[in-house]
């Protein structure tokens, strides 16, 4: 199968995420987006060395991957308490950290 | 010998520290302290004038230097004396008026609670005018002459809590101050043109500088005259200053510090003698100067207003003689000589006539004086015929010198200049003759003054330990201070006949300033009997009108005048709406320029980068997805920037 | 390796700081002590400085070096000229005085937190304001100077800002508005001066490839130093406008009058007295020695700014409604005189500039620490509100008419020989702006006899009626400071002694001669 493909899934994943973060407002929603693009970036990384023949694409997902679960940790733990003290997972409703 | 000359500054400095520092444990006895330290300086004085004249009289001169003051290269400014026989006299005449002037006010001021720093002031005063005229080069002079003019500030302002007197110290303050800035400049000049200010080498170099910088220097000379010794155009302030007590008015404003200009003009006399444009401007400013006193002398009605433009008048004589080079220096500083003796005689007799009158100072106020004050009368009266010159006593001599002086100047020059002293002597006569009148001749218009007298007058502090506004009761003044008055009155009498006769006093002076005698192209009998016809007419005019007719206890209002000259010849009004109010303008309108523009563009630039700012603040919104927005964007713009760049 | 003493003069202070920031909330008294106790040992350490440095020896003497920032050849080199002792001396002697004055000045208000440590603070900073001023004087490093330069700013920032008079007109939220404005226009405009400063810094060590005043001086000499004209001159102008806006030169004075006025007293002195001293110093031993050339290029414009500087800093002092702003416009005036002098480029203009800057520090702490008692007193800084205090305080307006007197530059107290030498070595040079300048004489006696007549003179006051004369403390501030005004101004030899040799270096740096007198005078 042509690696390109997966490629261009990457690609499909990566804007559906984008436009996920960009657009809806529940913090969970947009939280599983930023996942959904991190995993598309895994994706083309391990299409790209498979491409090439070359195993550091494949490392580099790998830790990623380490990465991804340590944010979601911090990410959820972070959702979990702005949704106590405010009763909403709404993130337009978290923008006291302006001037 | 060289040393006492530091002690005789060193006595009334040590007396001001001592009395001014020294606290109210010294109430009781610092008076006695300041007069003894005064005292003591006319006694080194004393010391040093009879070793002077023990030696022959080119080598009389004496010079001590203590050290060096300020030394930055070139500039080299020493604490050095110079003792010669110019100063020598002044040394003289500084310290015994100036004790004598002590005793007096121990009397004078004894119901003052601030007698001991009065008498502070005065030692600060007698310090620094013994430096003034003892120092051997222009920057220490004008240490001495800026001394003089605080310890000036600080009696005139003695009673500060009249705010009149604090208004005249600080006139009498300022006025001087646009003088030194003549001094200053003058010191520059001279240190730019000879590399030096001490007397010797500029004095005996300054044939060798160009003509203009010399009159620069002597015009900037002049200037600083002008403020010391209240010559037009600086007069205004001699008048107001008689606001203090008068035995300040009697030293400093009449006898010793007012001469000061004289003795700048006369000590520089090498540079004026090679410059005579600044000759000719001194000469005129003198000779306006002794119109315009004796103009306002004749109108005052406040006795030591009246003394005050006397003052005036006198010093332009003297500042006129010492235009007129080495045929008027010396007659220059024997009229202050004995002008020194008369004037503060008369201002002893006014103090004196005041302290019998409640300190009443308007003569309207006055009239039939001489039963109940004899001494004062007598010594006064001395002190009268003295200035107006009447034959034989010290006035005379000194005058009628001046006026030959100013008849031989030469030419059309001499001629203006002779009428203008005549007109003074004139003058003179007569508005002396008015103030004895309405003094001590005439009725008691003293009397009825429950009634008449609608305006409480300036009452002096020493007034309310007395009651001021019961009728006074004129009596003599204690022993303290007839004494010196009576000594003051033998000065007035004998000493312009001792300096006279064969000119002893120019020849004394002759080796430091140089004497010619003067050839007036008329002969000098018909100038003296010119003189002394002068003389009788101003006194008769007085008498008419001052003698003959009873004295108004209100002024009338005069002629136009009259009425000028009671304003001072409308000088104060110039000042006032032209400085005044005009420099009142110009700060105003910079204290609001400072904030408006200077510090407006400031605080506008920093308005704009704020309001900037402010705008570019409204950006964070807060919203997490706003800034997700901004963050894609700025991301797909590097993208197709690096692709672009790649394509081309 | 010898005693580093440049070091330990400001280091001792620097502790000093620290000690005094570090005692418990309850024990101000001892934080007072402590702060005067480590400005007397600075002084009695700036004492050894001024007694070990030797006039005629080498131009930088007591010198400490050592390497700093190697990448960037940023050397930590300390060593002062006679201008730096004099300076270190008048920071070291007037800082006690300050501490003195400002004994009770930072006191926690009733209304404070019990844990609320002001009197700490007040006293830290200003030992630490000392620390940096002292270092600024030593520093032979371009690099290091700007680090100093800069790094007072901070300590003086919470002093304007954090300690206000508590004599203010309006209310307690309205003089802290008024307060915080000055801090921070402090802070801008001085962070301004810097930042173009840090430029031609930067610039500098481009050109030259050092940051060493005595190596590029040793460049210069040789004739390696490749700098253009133009090069030369816009490194001038980042130099100098830091300077001017320290020193304060027309037009960027304007944050002076708003500093001094909302500071303490002694905060006011500090600033005036001290601080700006850094900017007229360093006018004279940085842009006179690294760019003569440019020096000389912008005599005229700088000569004309600072005339205007003496008139106008006086007509403005004339139009003051306020005492402490009146003396605030009254040291524009002078810094006029100062930034005159050393521009003027004769020996007596230069040497008459640092004097003035020492004379200046003392005759403005004079006038300004005892108009702070009185205002203290009567808790008002308006003229207006005085008058006759003379009869009810003898020894507050007797001392604060000396303090005047100094200001107007009266002969026999020490401004007077500075002020004369500026005039005299300007006028020497420029005759018309000599002129000029000597009208600065007669605007002066203007505004303080104006202030002194309707403050002292004059019928007593009903508020001020009660009025106590000074007290030991306050006498103990006022008294040594006339005694070295008086001193000075009769004796300024030993003073000039150090100061003219250091003043022979920087007219050979601008290659200047003093020009010759029209006649020879018989000697």
């Amino acid at each position: 199968m042509n690696p390109v493909n997966y490629l261009y899934l990457a690609a499909l994943l990566f804007t559906i995420g984008a436009a996920g973060v960009l657009i809806r407002r529940n913090a969970i929603v947009v939280f599983m987006c930023v996942e959904l693009m991190l995993n598309a970036c895994n994706l083309s990384l391990v299409a790209f060395s498979r491409m090439h023949g070359n195993l550091d694409g494949q490392i580099i997902a790998f830790f990623t991957m380490v990465v991804a679960a340590a944010e979601v940790v911090v990410g959820l733990a972070i959702i979990v308490s702005l949704f106590r003290a405010r009763h909403t997972a709404s993130v337009d409703d978290a923008s006291l950290m302006k001037l | 010998m060289e040393n006492l000359i530091a002690l005789l500054v060193a006595a009334p400095l040590l007396g001001a520290a001592v009395l001014l520092c020294g606290g109210r444990r010294l109430d009781r006895a610092g008076h006695w302290l300041g007069t003894l330290l005064a005292a003591a300086s006319f006694g080194i004085g004393a010391v040093l004038f009879f070793d002077m004249v023990g030696k022959d009289a080119g080598d009389r001169a004496l010079h001590q230097k203590l050290f060096s003051w300020v030394p930055v290269a070139d500039f080299q400014a020493d604490i050095a004396f110079q003792l010669d026989q110019l100063s020598m006299t002044f040394v003289l005449l500084i310290t015994g008026v100036g004790t004598l002037i002590h005793v007096y006010s121990i009397g004078y001021m004894e119901h003052d609670e601030r007698r001991r720093r009065f008498f502070g002031y005065l030692n600060l005063f007698l310090a620094a005018m013994l430096l003034l005229v003892v120092a051997d080069n222009y920057l220490l002079l004008y240490f001495g002459w800026e001394g003089v003019g605080l310890a000036s500030y600080l009696l005139i302002g003695f009673w500060q809590h009249k705010p009149s007197a604090a208004t005249a110290a600080k006139k009498a303050f300022l006025v001087n101050r646009v003088g030194d800035i003549g001094l200053s400049i003058a010191i520059m000049l001279m240190f730019t043109t000879f590399g030096t200010f001490a007397f010797g080498p500029v004095l005996g170099a300054a044939e060798g500088a160009s003509e203009g910088k010399l009159t620069a220097i002597g015009l900037m000379l002049l200037l600083a005259a002008c403020g010391k010794s209240a010559q037009v155009p600086l007069q205004s302030w001699l008048g107001d200053a008689m606001e203090g007590p008068t035995p300040v008015s009697a030293l400093i404003h009449a006898a010793t510090m007012v001469t000061a200009g004289v003795y700048l003009i006369v000590r520089s006399g090498a540079i004026f003698n090679a410059a005579p444009d600044a000759q000719l401007v001194v000469t005129v400013v003198g000779a306006v100067t002794l119109l315009f006193g004796a103009i306002v002398g004749c109108a005052k009605d406040d006795i030591k207003k009246a003394l005050a433009g006397s003052t005036m008048s006198q010093i332009g004589y003297m500042i006129l003689a010492a235009g007129l080079g080495p045929i008027g220096y010396a007659f220059a500083i024997m009229h202050l000589v004995t002008h020194g003796f008369f004037k503060a005689g008369l201002f002893l007799g006014a103090g004196s006539v005041m302290h019998g009158m409640n300190d009443e100072v308007d003569m309207r106020k006055y009239g039939g004086l001489r039963k109940y004050m004899p001494v004062t009368f007598v010594t006064f009266g001395l002190g009268y015929l003295a200035i107006i010159g009447f034959p034989g006593l010290s006035g005379f001599f000194s005058k009628d010198k001046i006026i030959e002086a100013a008849f031989a100047a030469g030419g059309a020059q001499g001629w203006i200049l002779g009428a203008a002293t005549l007109l003074g002597a004139g003058l003179t006569a007569f508005y002396m003759t008015r103030v004895m009148l309405m003094t001590f001749f005439g009725e008691e218009r003293w009397r009825n003054k429950a009634t008449a007298s609608p305006a409480e007058p300036d009452v002096e502090p020493a007034a309310q330990t007395h009651g001021s506004h019961s009728e006074p009761h004129p009596h003599e003044s204690p022993k303290s201070m007839t004494i010196p008055m009576i000594v003051l009155a033998f000065g007035s009498v004998f000493a312009g006949g001792f300096f006279a006769i064969g000119d002893r006093f120019a020849n004394w002076l002759a080796p430091v300033t140089r004497f010619e005698h003067p050839h007036p192209p008329i002969s000098v009998p018909v100038i003296t009997g010119a003189t002394i016809v002068v003389l009788l007419l101003g006194v008769a005019a007085a008498y008419l009108q001052y003698g003959r007719k009873p004295v108004p206890v209100v002024a009338p209002r005069g002629s136009l005048l009259t009425r000028a000259a009671r304003r001072d010849l409308l000088q104060d009004d110039f000042n006032h709406v032209v400085l005044v109010r005009g420099g009142e303008h110009l700060t105003r309108s910079l204290v609001y320029l400072d904030h408006s523009v200077v510090d407006g563009v400031v605080n506008g630039t920093a308005a704009s980068v704020g309001g900037l700012s402010g705008r570019l603040r409204k950006l964070q919104n807060g919203y997490a997805r706003s800034y997700a927005v901004s963050m894609f964007g700025g991301t797909a713009i590097l993208i197709a920037a690096t692709l672009l760049m790649r394509a081309v | 390796m010898s005693f580093p003493l440049l070091t330990a003069t400001a280091v001792l202070p620097a502790a000093g700081a620290i000690l005094t920031a570090a005692v418990p909330a309850a024990r101000r008294t001892v934080a007072k002590w402590l702060a005067l106790l480590f400005s007397l040992g600075t002084l009695a350490l700036a004492a050894i400085v001024l007694v070990r440095f030797e006039p005629g020896g080498d131009r930088y003497q007591l010198t400490e070096s050592h390497s700093w920032i190697k990448d960037f050849g940023v050397r930590y080199e300390l060593g002062v000229d006679g201008i730096g002792v004099a300076l270190i001396a008048l920071t070291a002697l007037l800082i006690p005085f300050v501490i003195m004055a400002g004994w009770n000045d930072a006191d926690p208000l009733e209304t404070q937190s019990k844990r609320w440590r002001p009197t700490q603070g007040f006293f830290a900073l200003i030992l630490m304001v000392e620390a940096m001023v002292i270092l600024s004087f030593e520093a032979t490093d371009v690099f290091l100077f700007y680090i100093f330069f800069e790094a007072m700013l901070i300590p003086m920032y919470f002093l304007i800002g954090g300690f206000g008079d508590r004599a203010h007109a309006g209310t307690d939220e309205a003089a802290a508005t008024q307060r915080s404005y000055a801090a921070v226009k402090f802070l801008l405009y001085n962070l301004v001066g810097g930042l173009i400063m840090l430029a031609a810094v930067i610039g500098l060590y481009v050109v030259a490839g050092t940051f060493s005043l005595s190596e590029i001086a040793e460049m210069r000499a040789a004739g390696t130093l490749e700098m253009s004209t133009n090069v030369e001159r816009l490194l001038f102008l980042g130099f100098f406008f830091a300077f001017a806006v320290k020193a304060p030169l027309w037009p960027l004075h304007t944050w002076l009058p708003n500093a001094m006025g909302e500071a303490t007293t002694p905060v006011a002195v500090l600033i005036t007295a001290v601080v700006d001293k850094v900017g007229t110093f360093a006018m004279l031993r940085f842009c006179l020695q690294l760019f003569p050339e440019a020096s000389k290029w912008a005599t005229p414009v700088v000569l004309v700014l600072a005339l205007v500087s003496i008139v106008y800093g006086a007509l403005l002092a004339v139009g003051q409604r306020d005492i402490k702003r009146l003396i605030a416009y009254a040291s524009i005036s002078h810094f006029g005189f100062i930034i005159l002098g050393i521009f003027a480029m004769t020996s007596q203009g230069q040497s008459g500039a640092t004097l003035y800057m020492v004379n200046h520090g003392l005759s403005t702490a004079a006038l300004m620490l005892v108009a702070g008692f009185l205002i203290s007193r009567r808790g008002s800084r308006l003229i207006a509100d005085y008058g006759g205090v003379q009869k009810v305080a003898p020894l507050l307006a007797g001392t604060f008419l000396i303090g005047g007197l100094a200001t107007l530059s009266l002969p026999g107290l020490a401004p007077f020989v500075s002020e004369f030498l500026v005039l005299v070595g300007v006028f020497a040079a420029y005759p018309v702006v000599g002129i000029v300048a000597t009208t600065g004489i007669v605007l002066a006696a203007l505004y303080v006899l104006v202030l002194y007549q309707r403050t002292m003179t004059g019928p007593v006051k009903a508020e001020v009626s009660g009025m106590p004369d000074l007290k030991a403390r306050e006498l103990a501030v006022a008294v040594p400071l006339i005694v070295l005004l008086i001193g000075l101004g009769v004796y300024p030899k030993p003073l000039t002694d150090i100061v003219n040799p250091a003043i022979t270096h920087t007219m050979q740096d601008v290659n200047k001669q003093d020009p010759k007198p029209e006649v020879e005078a018989a000697k």
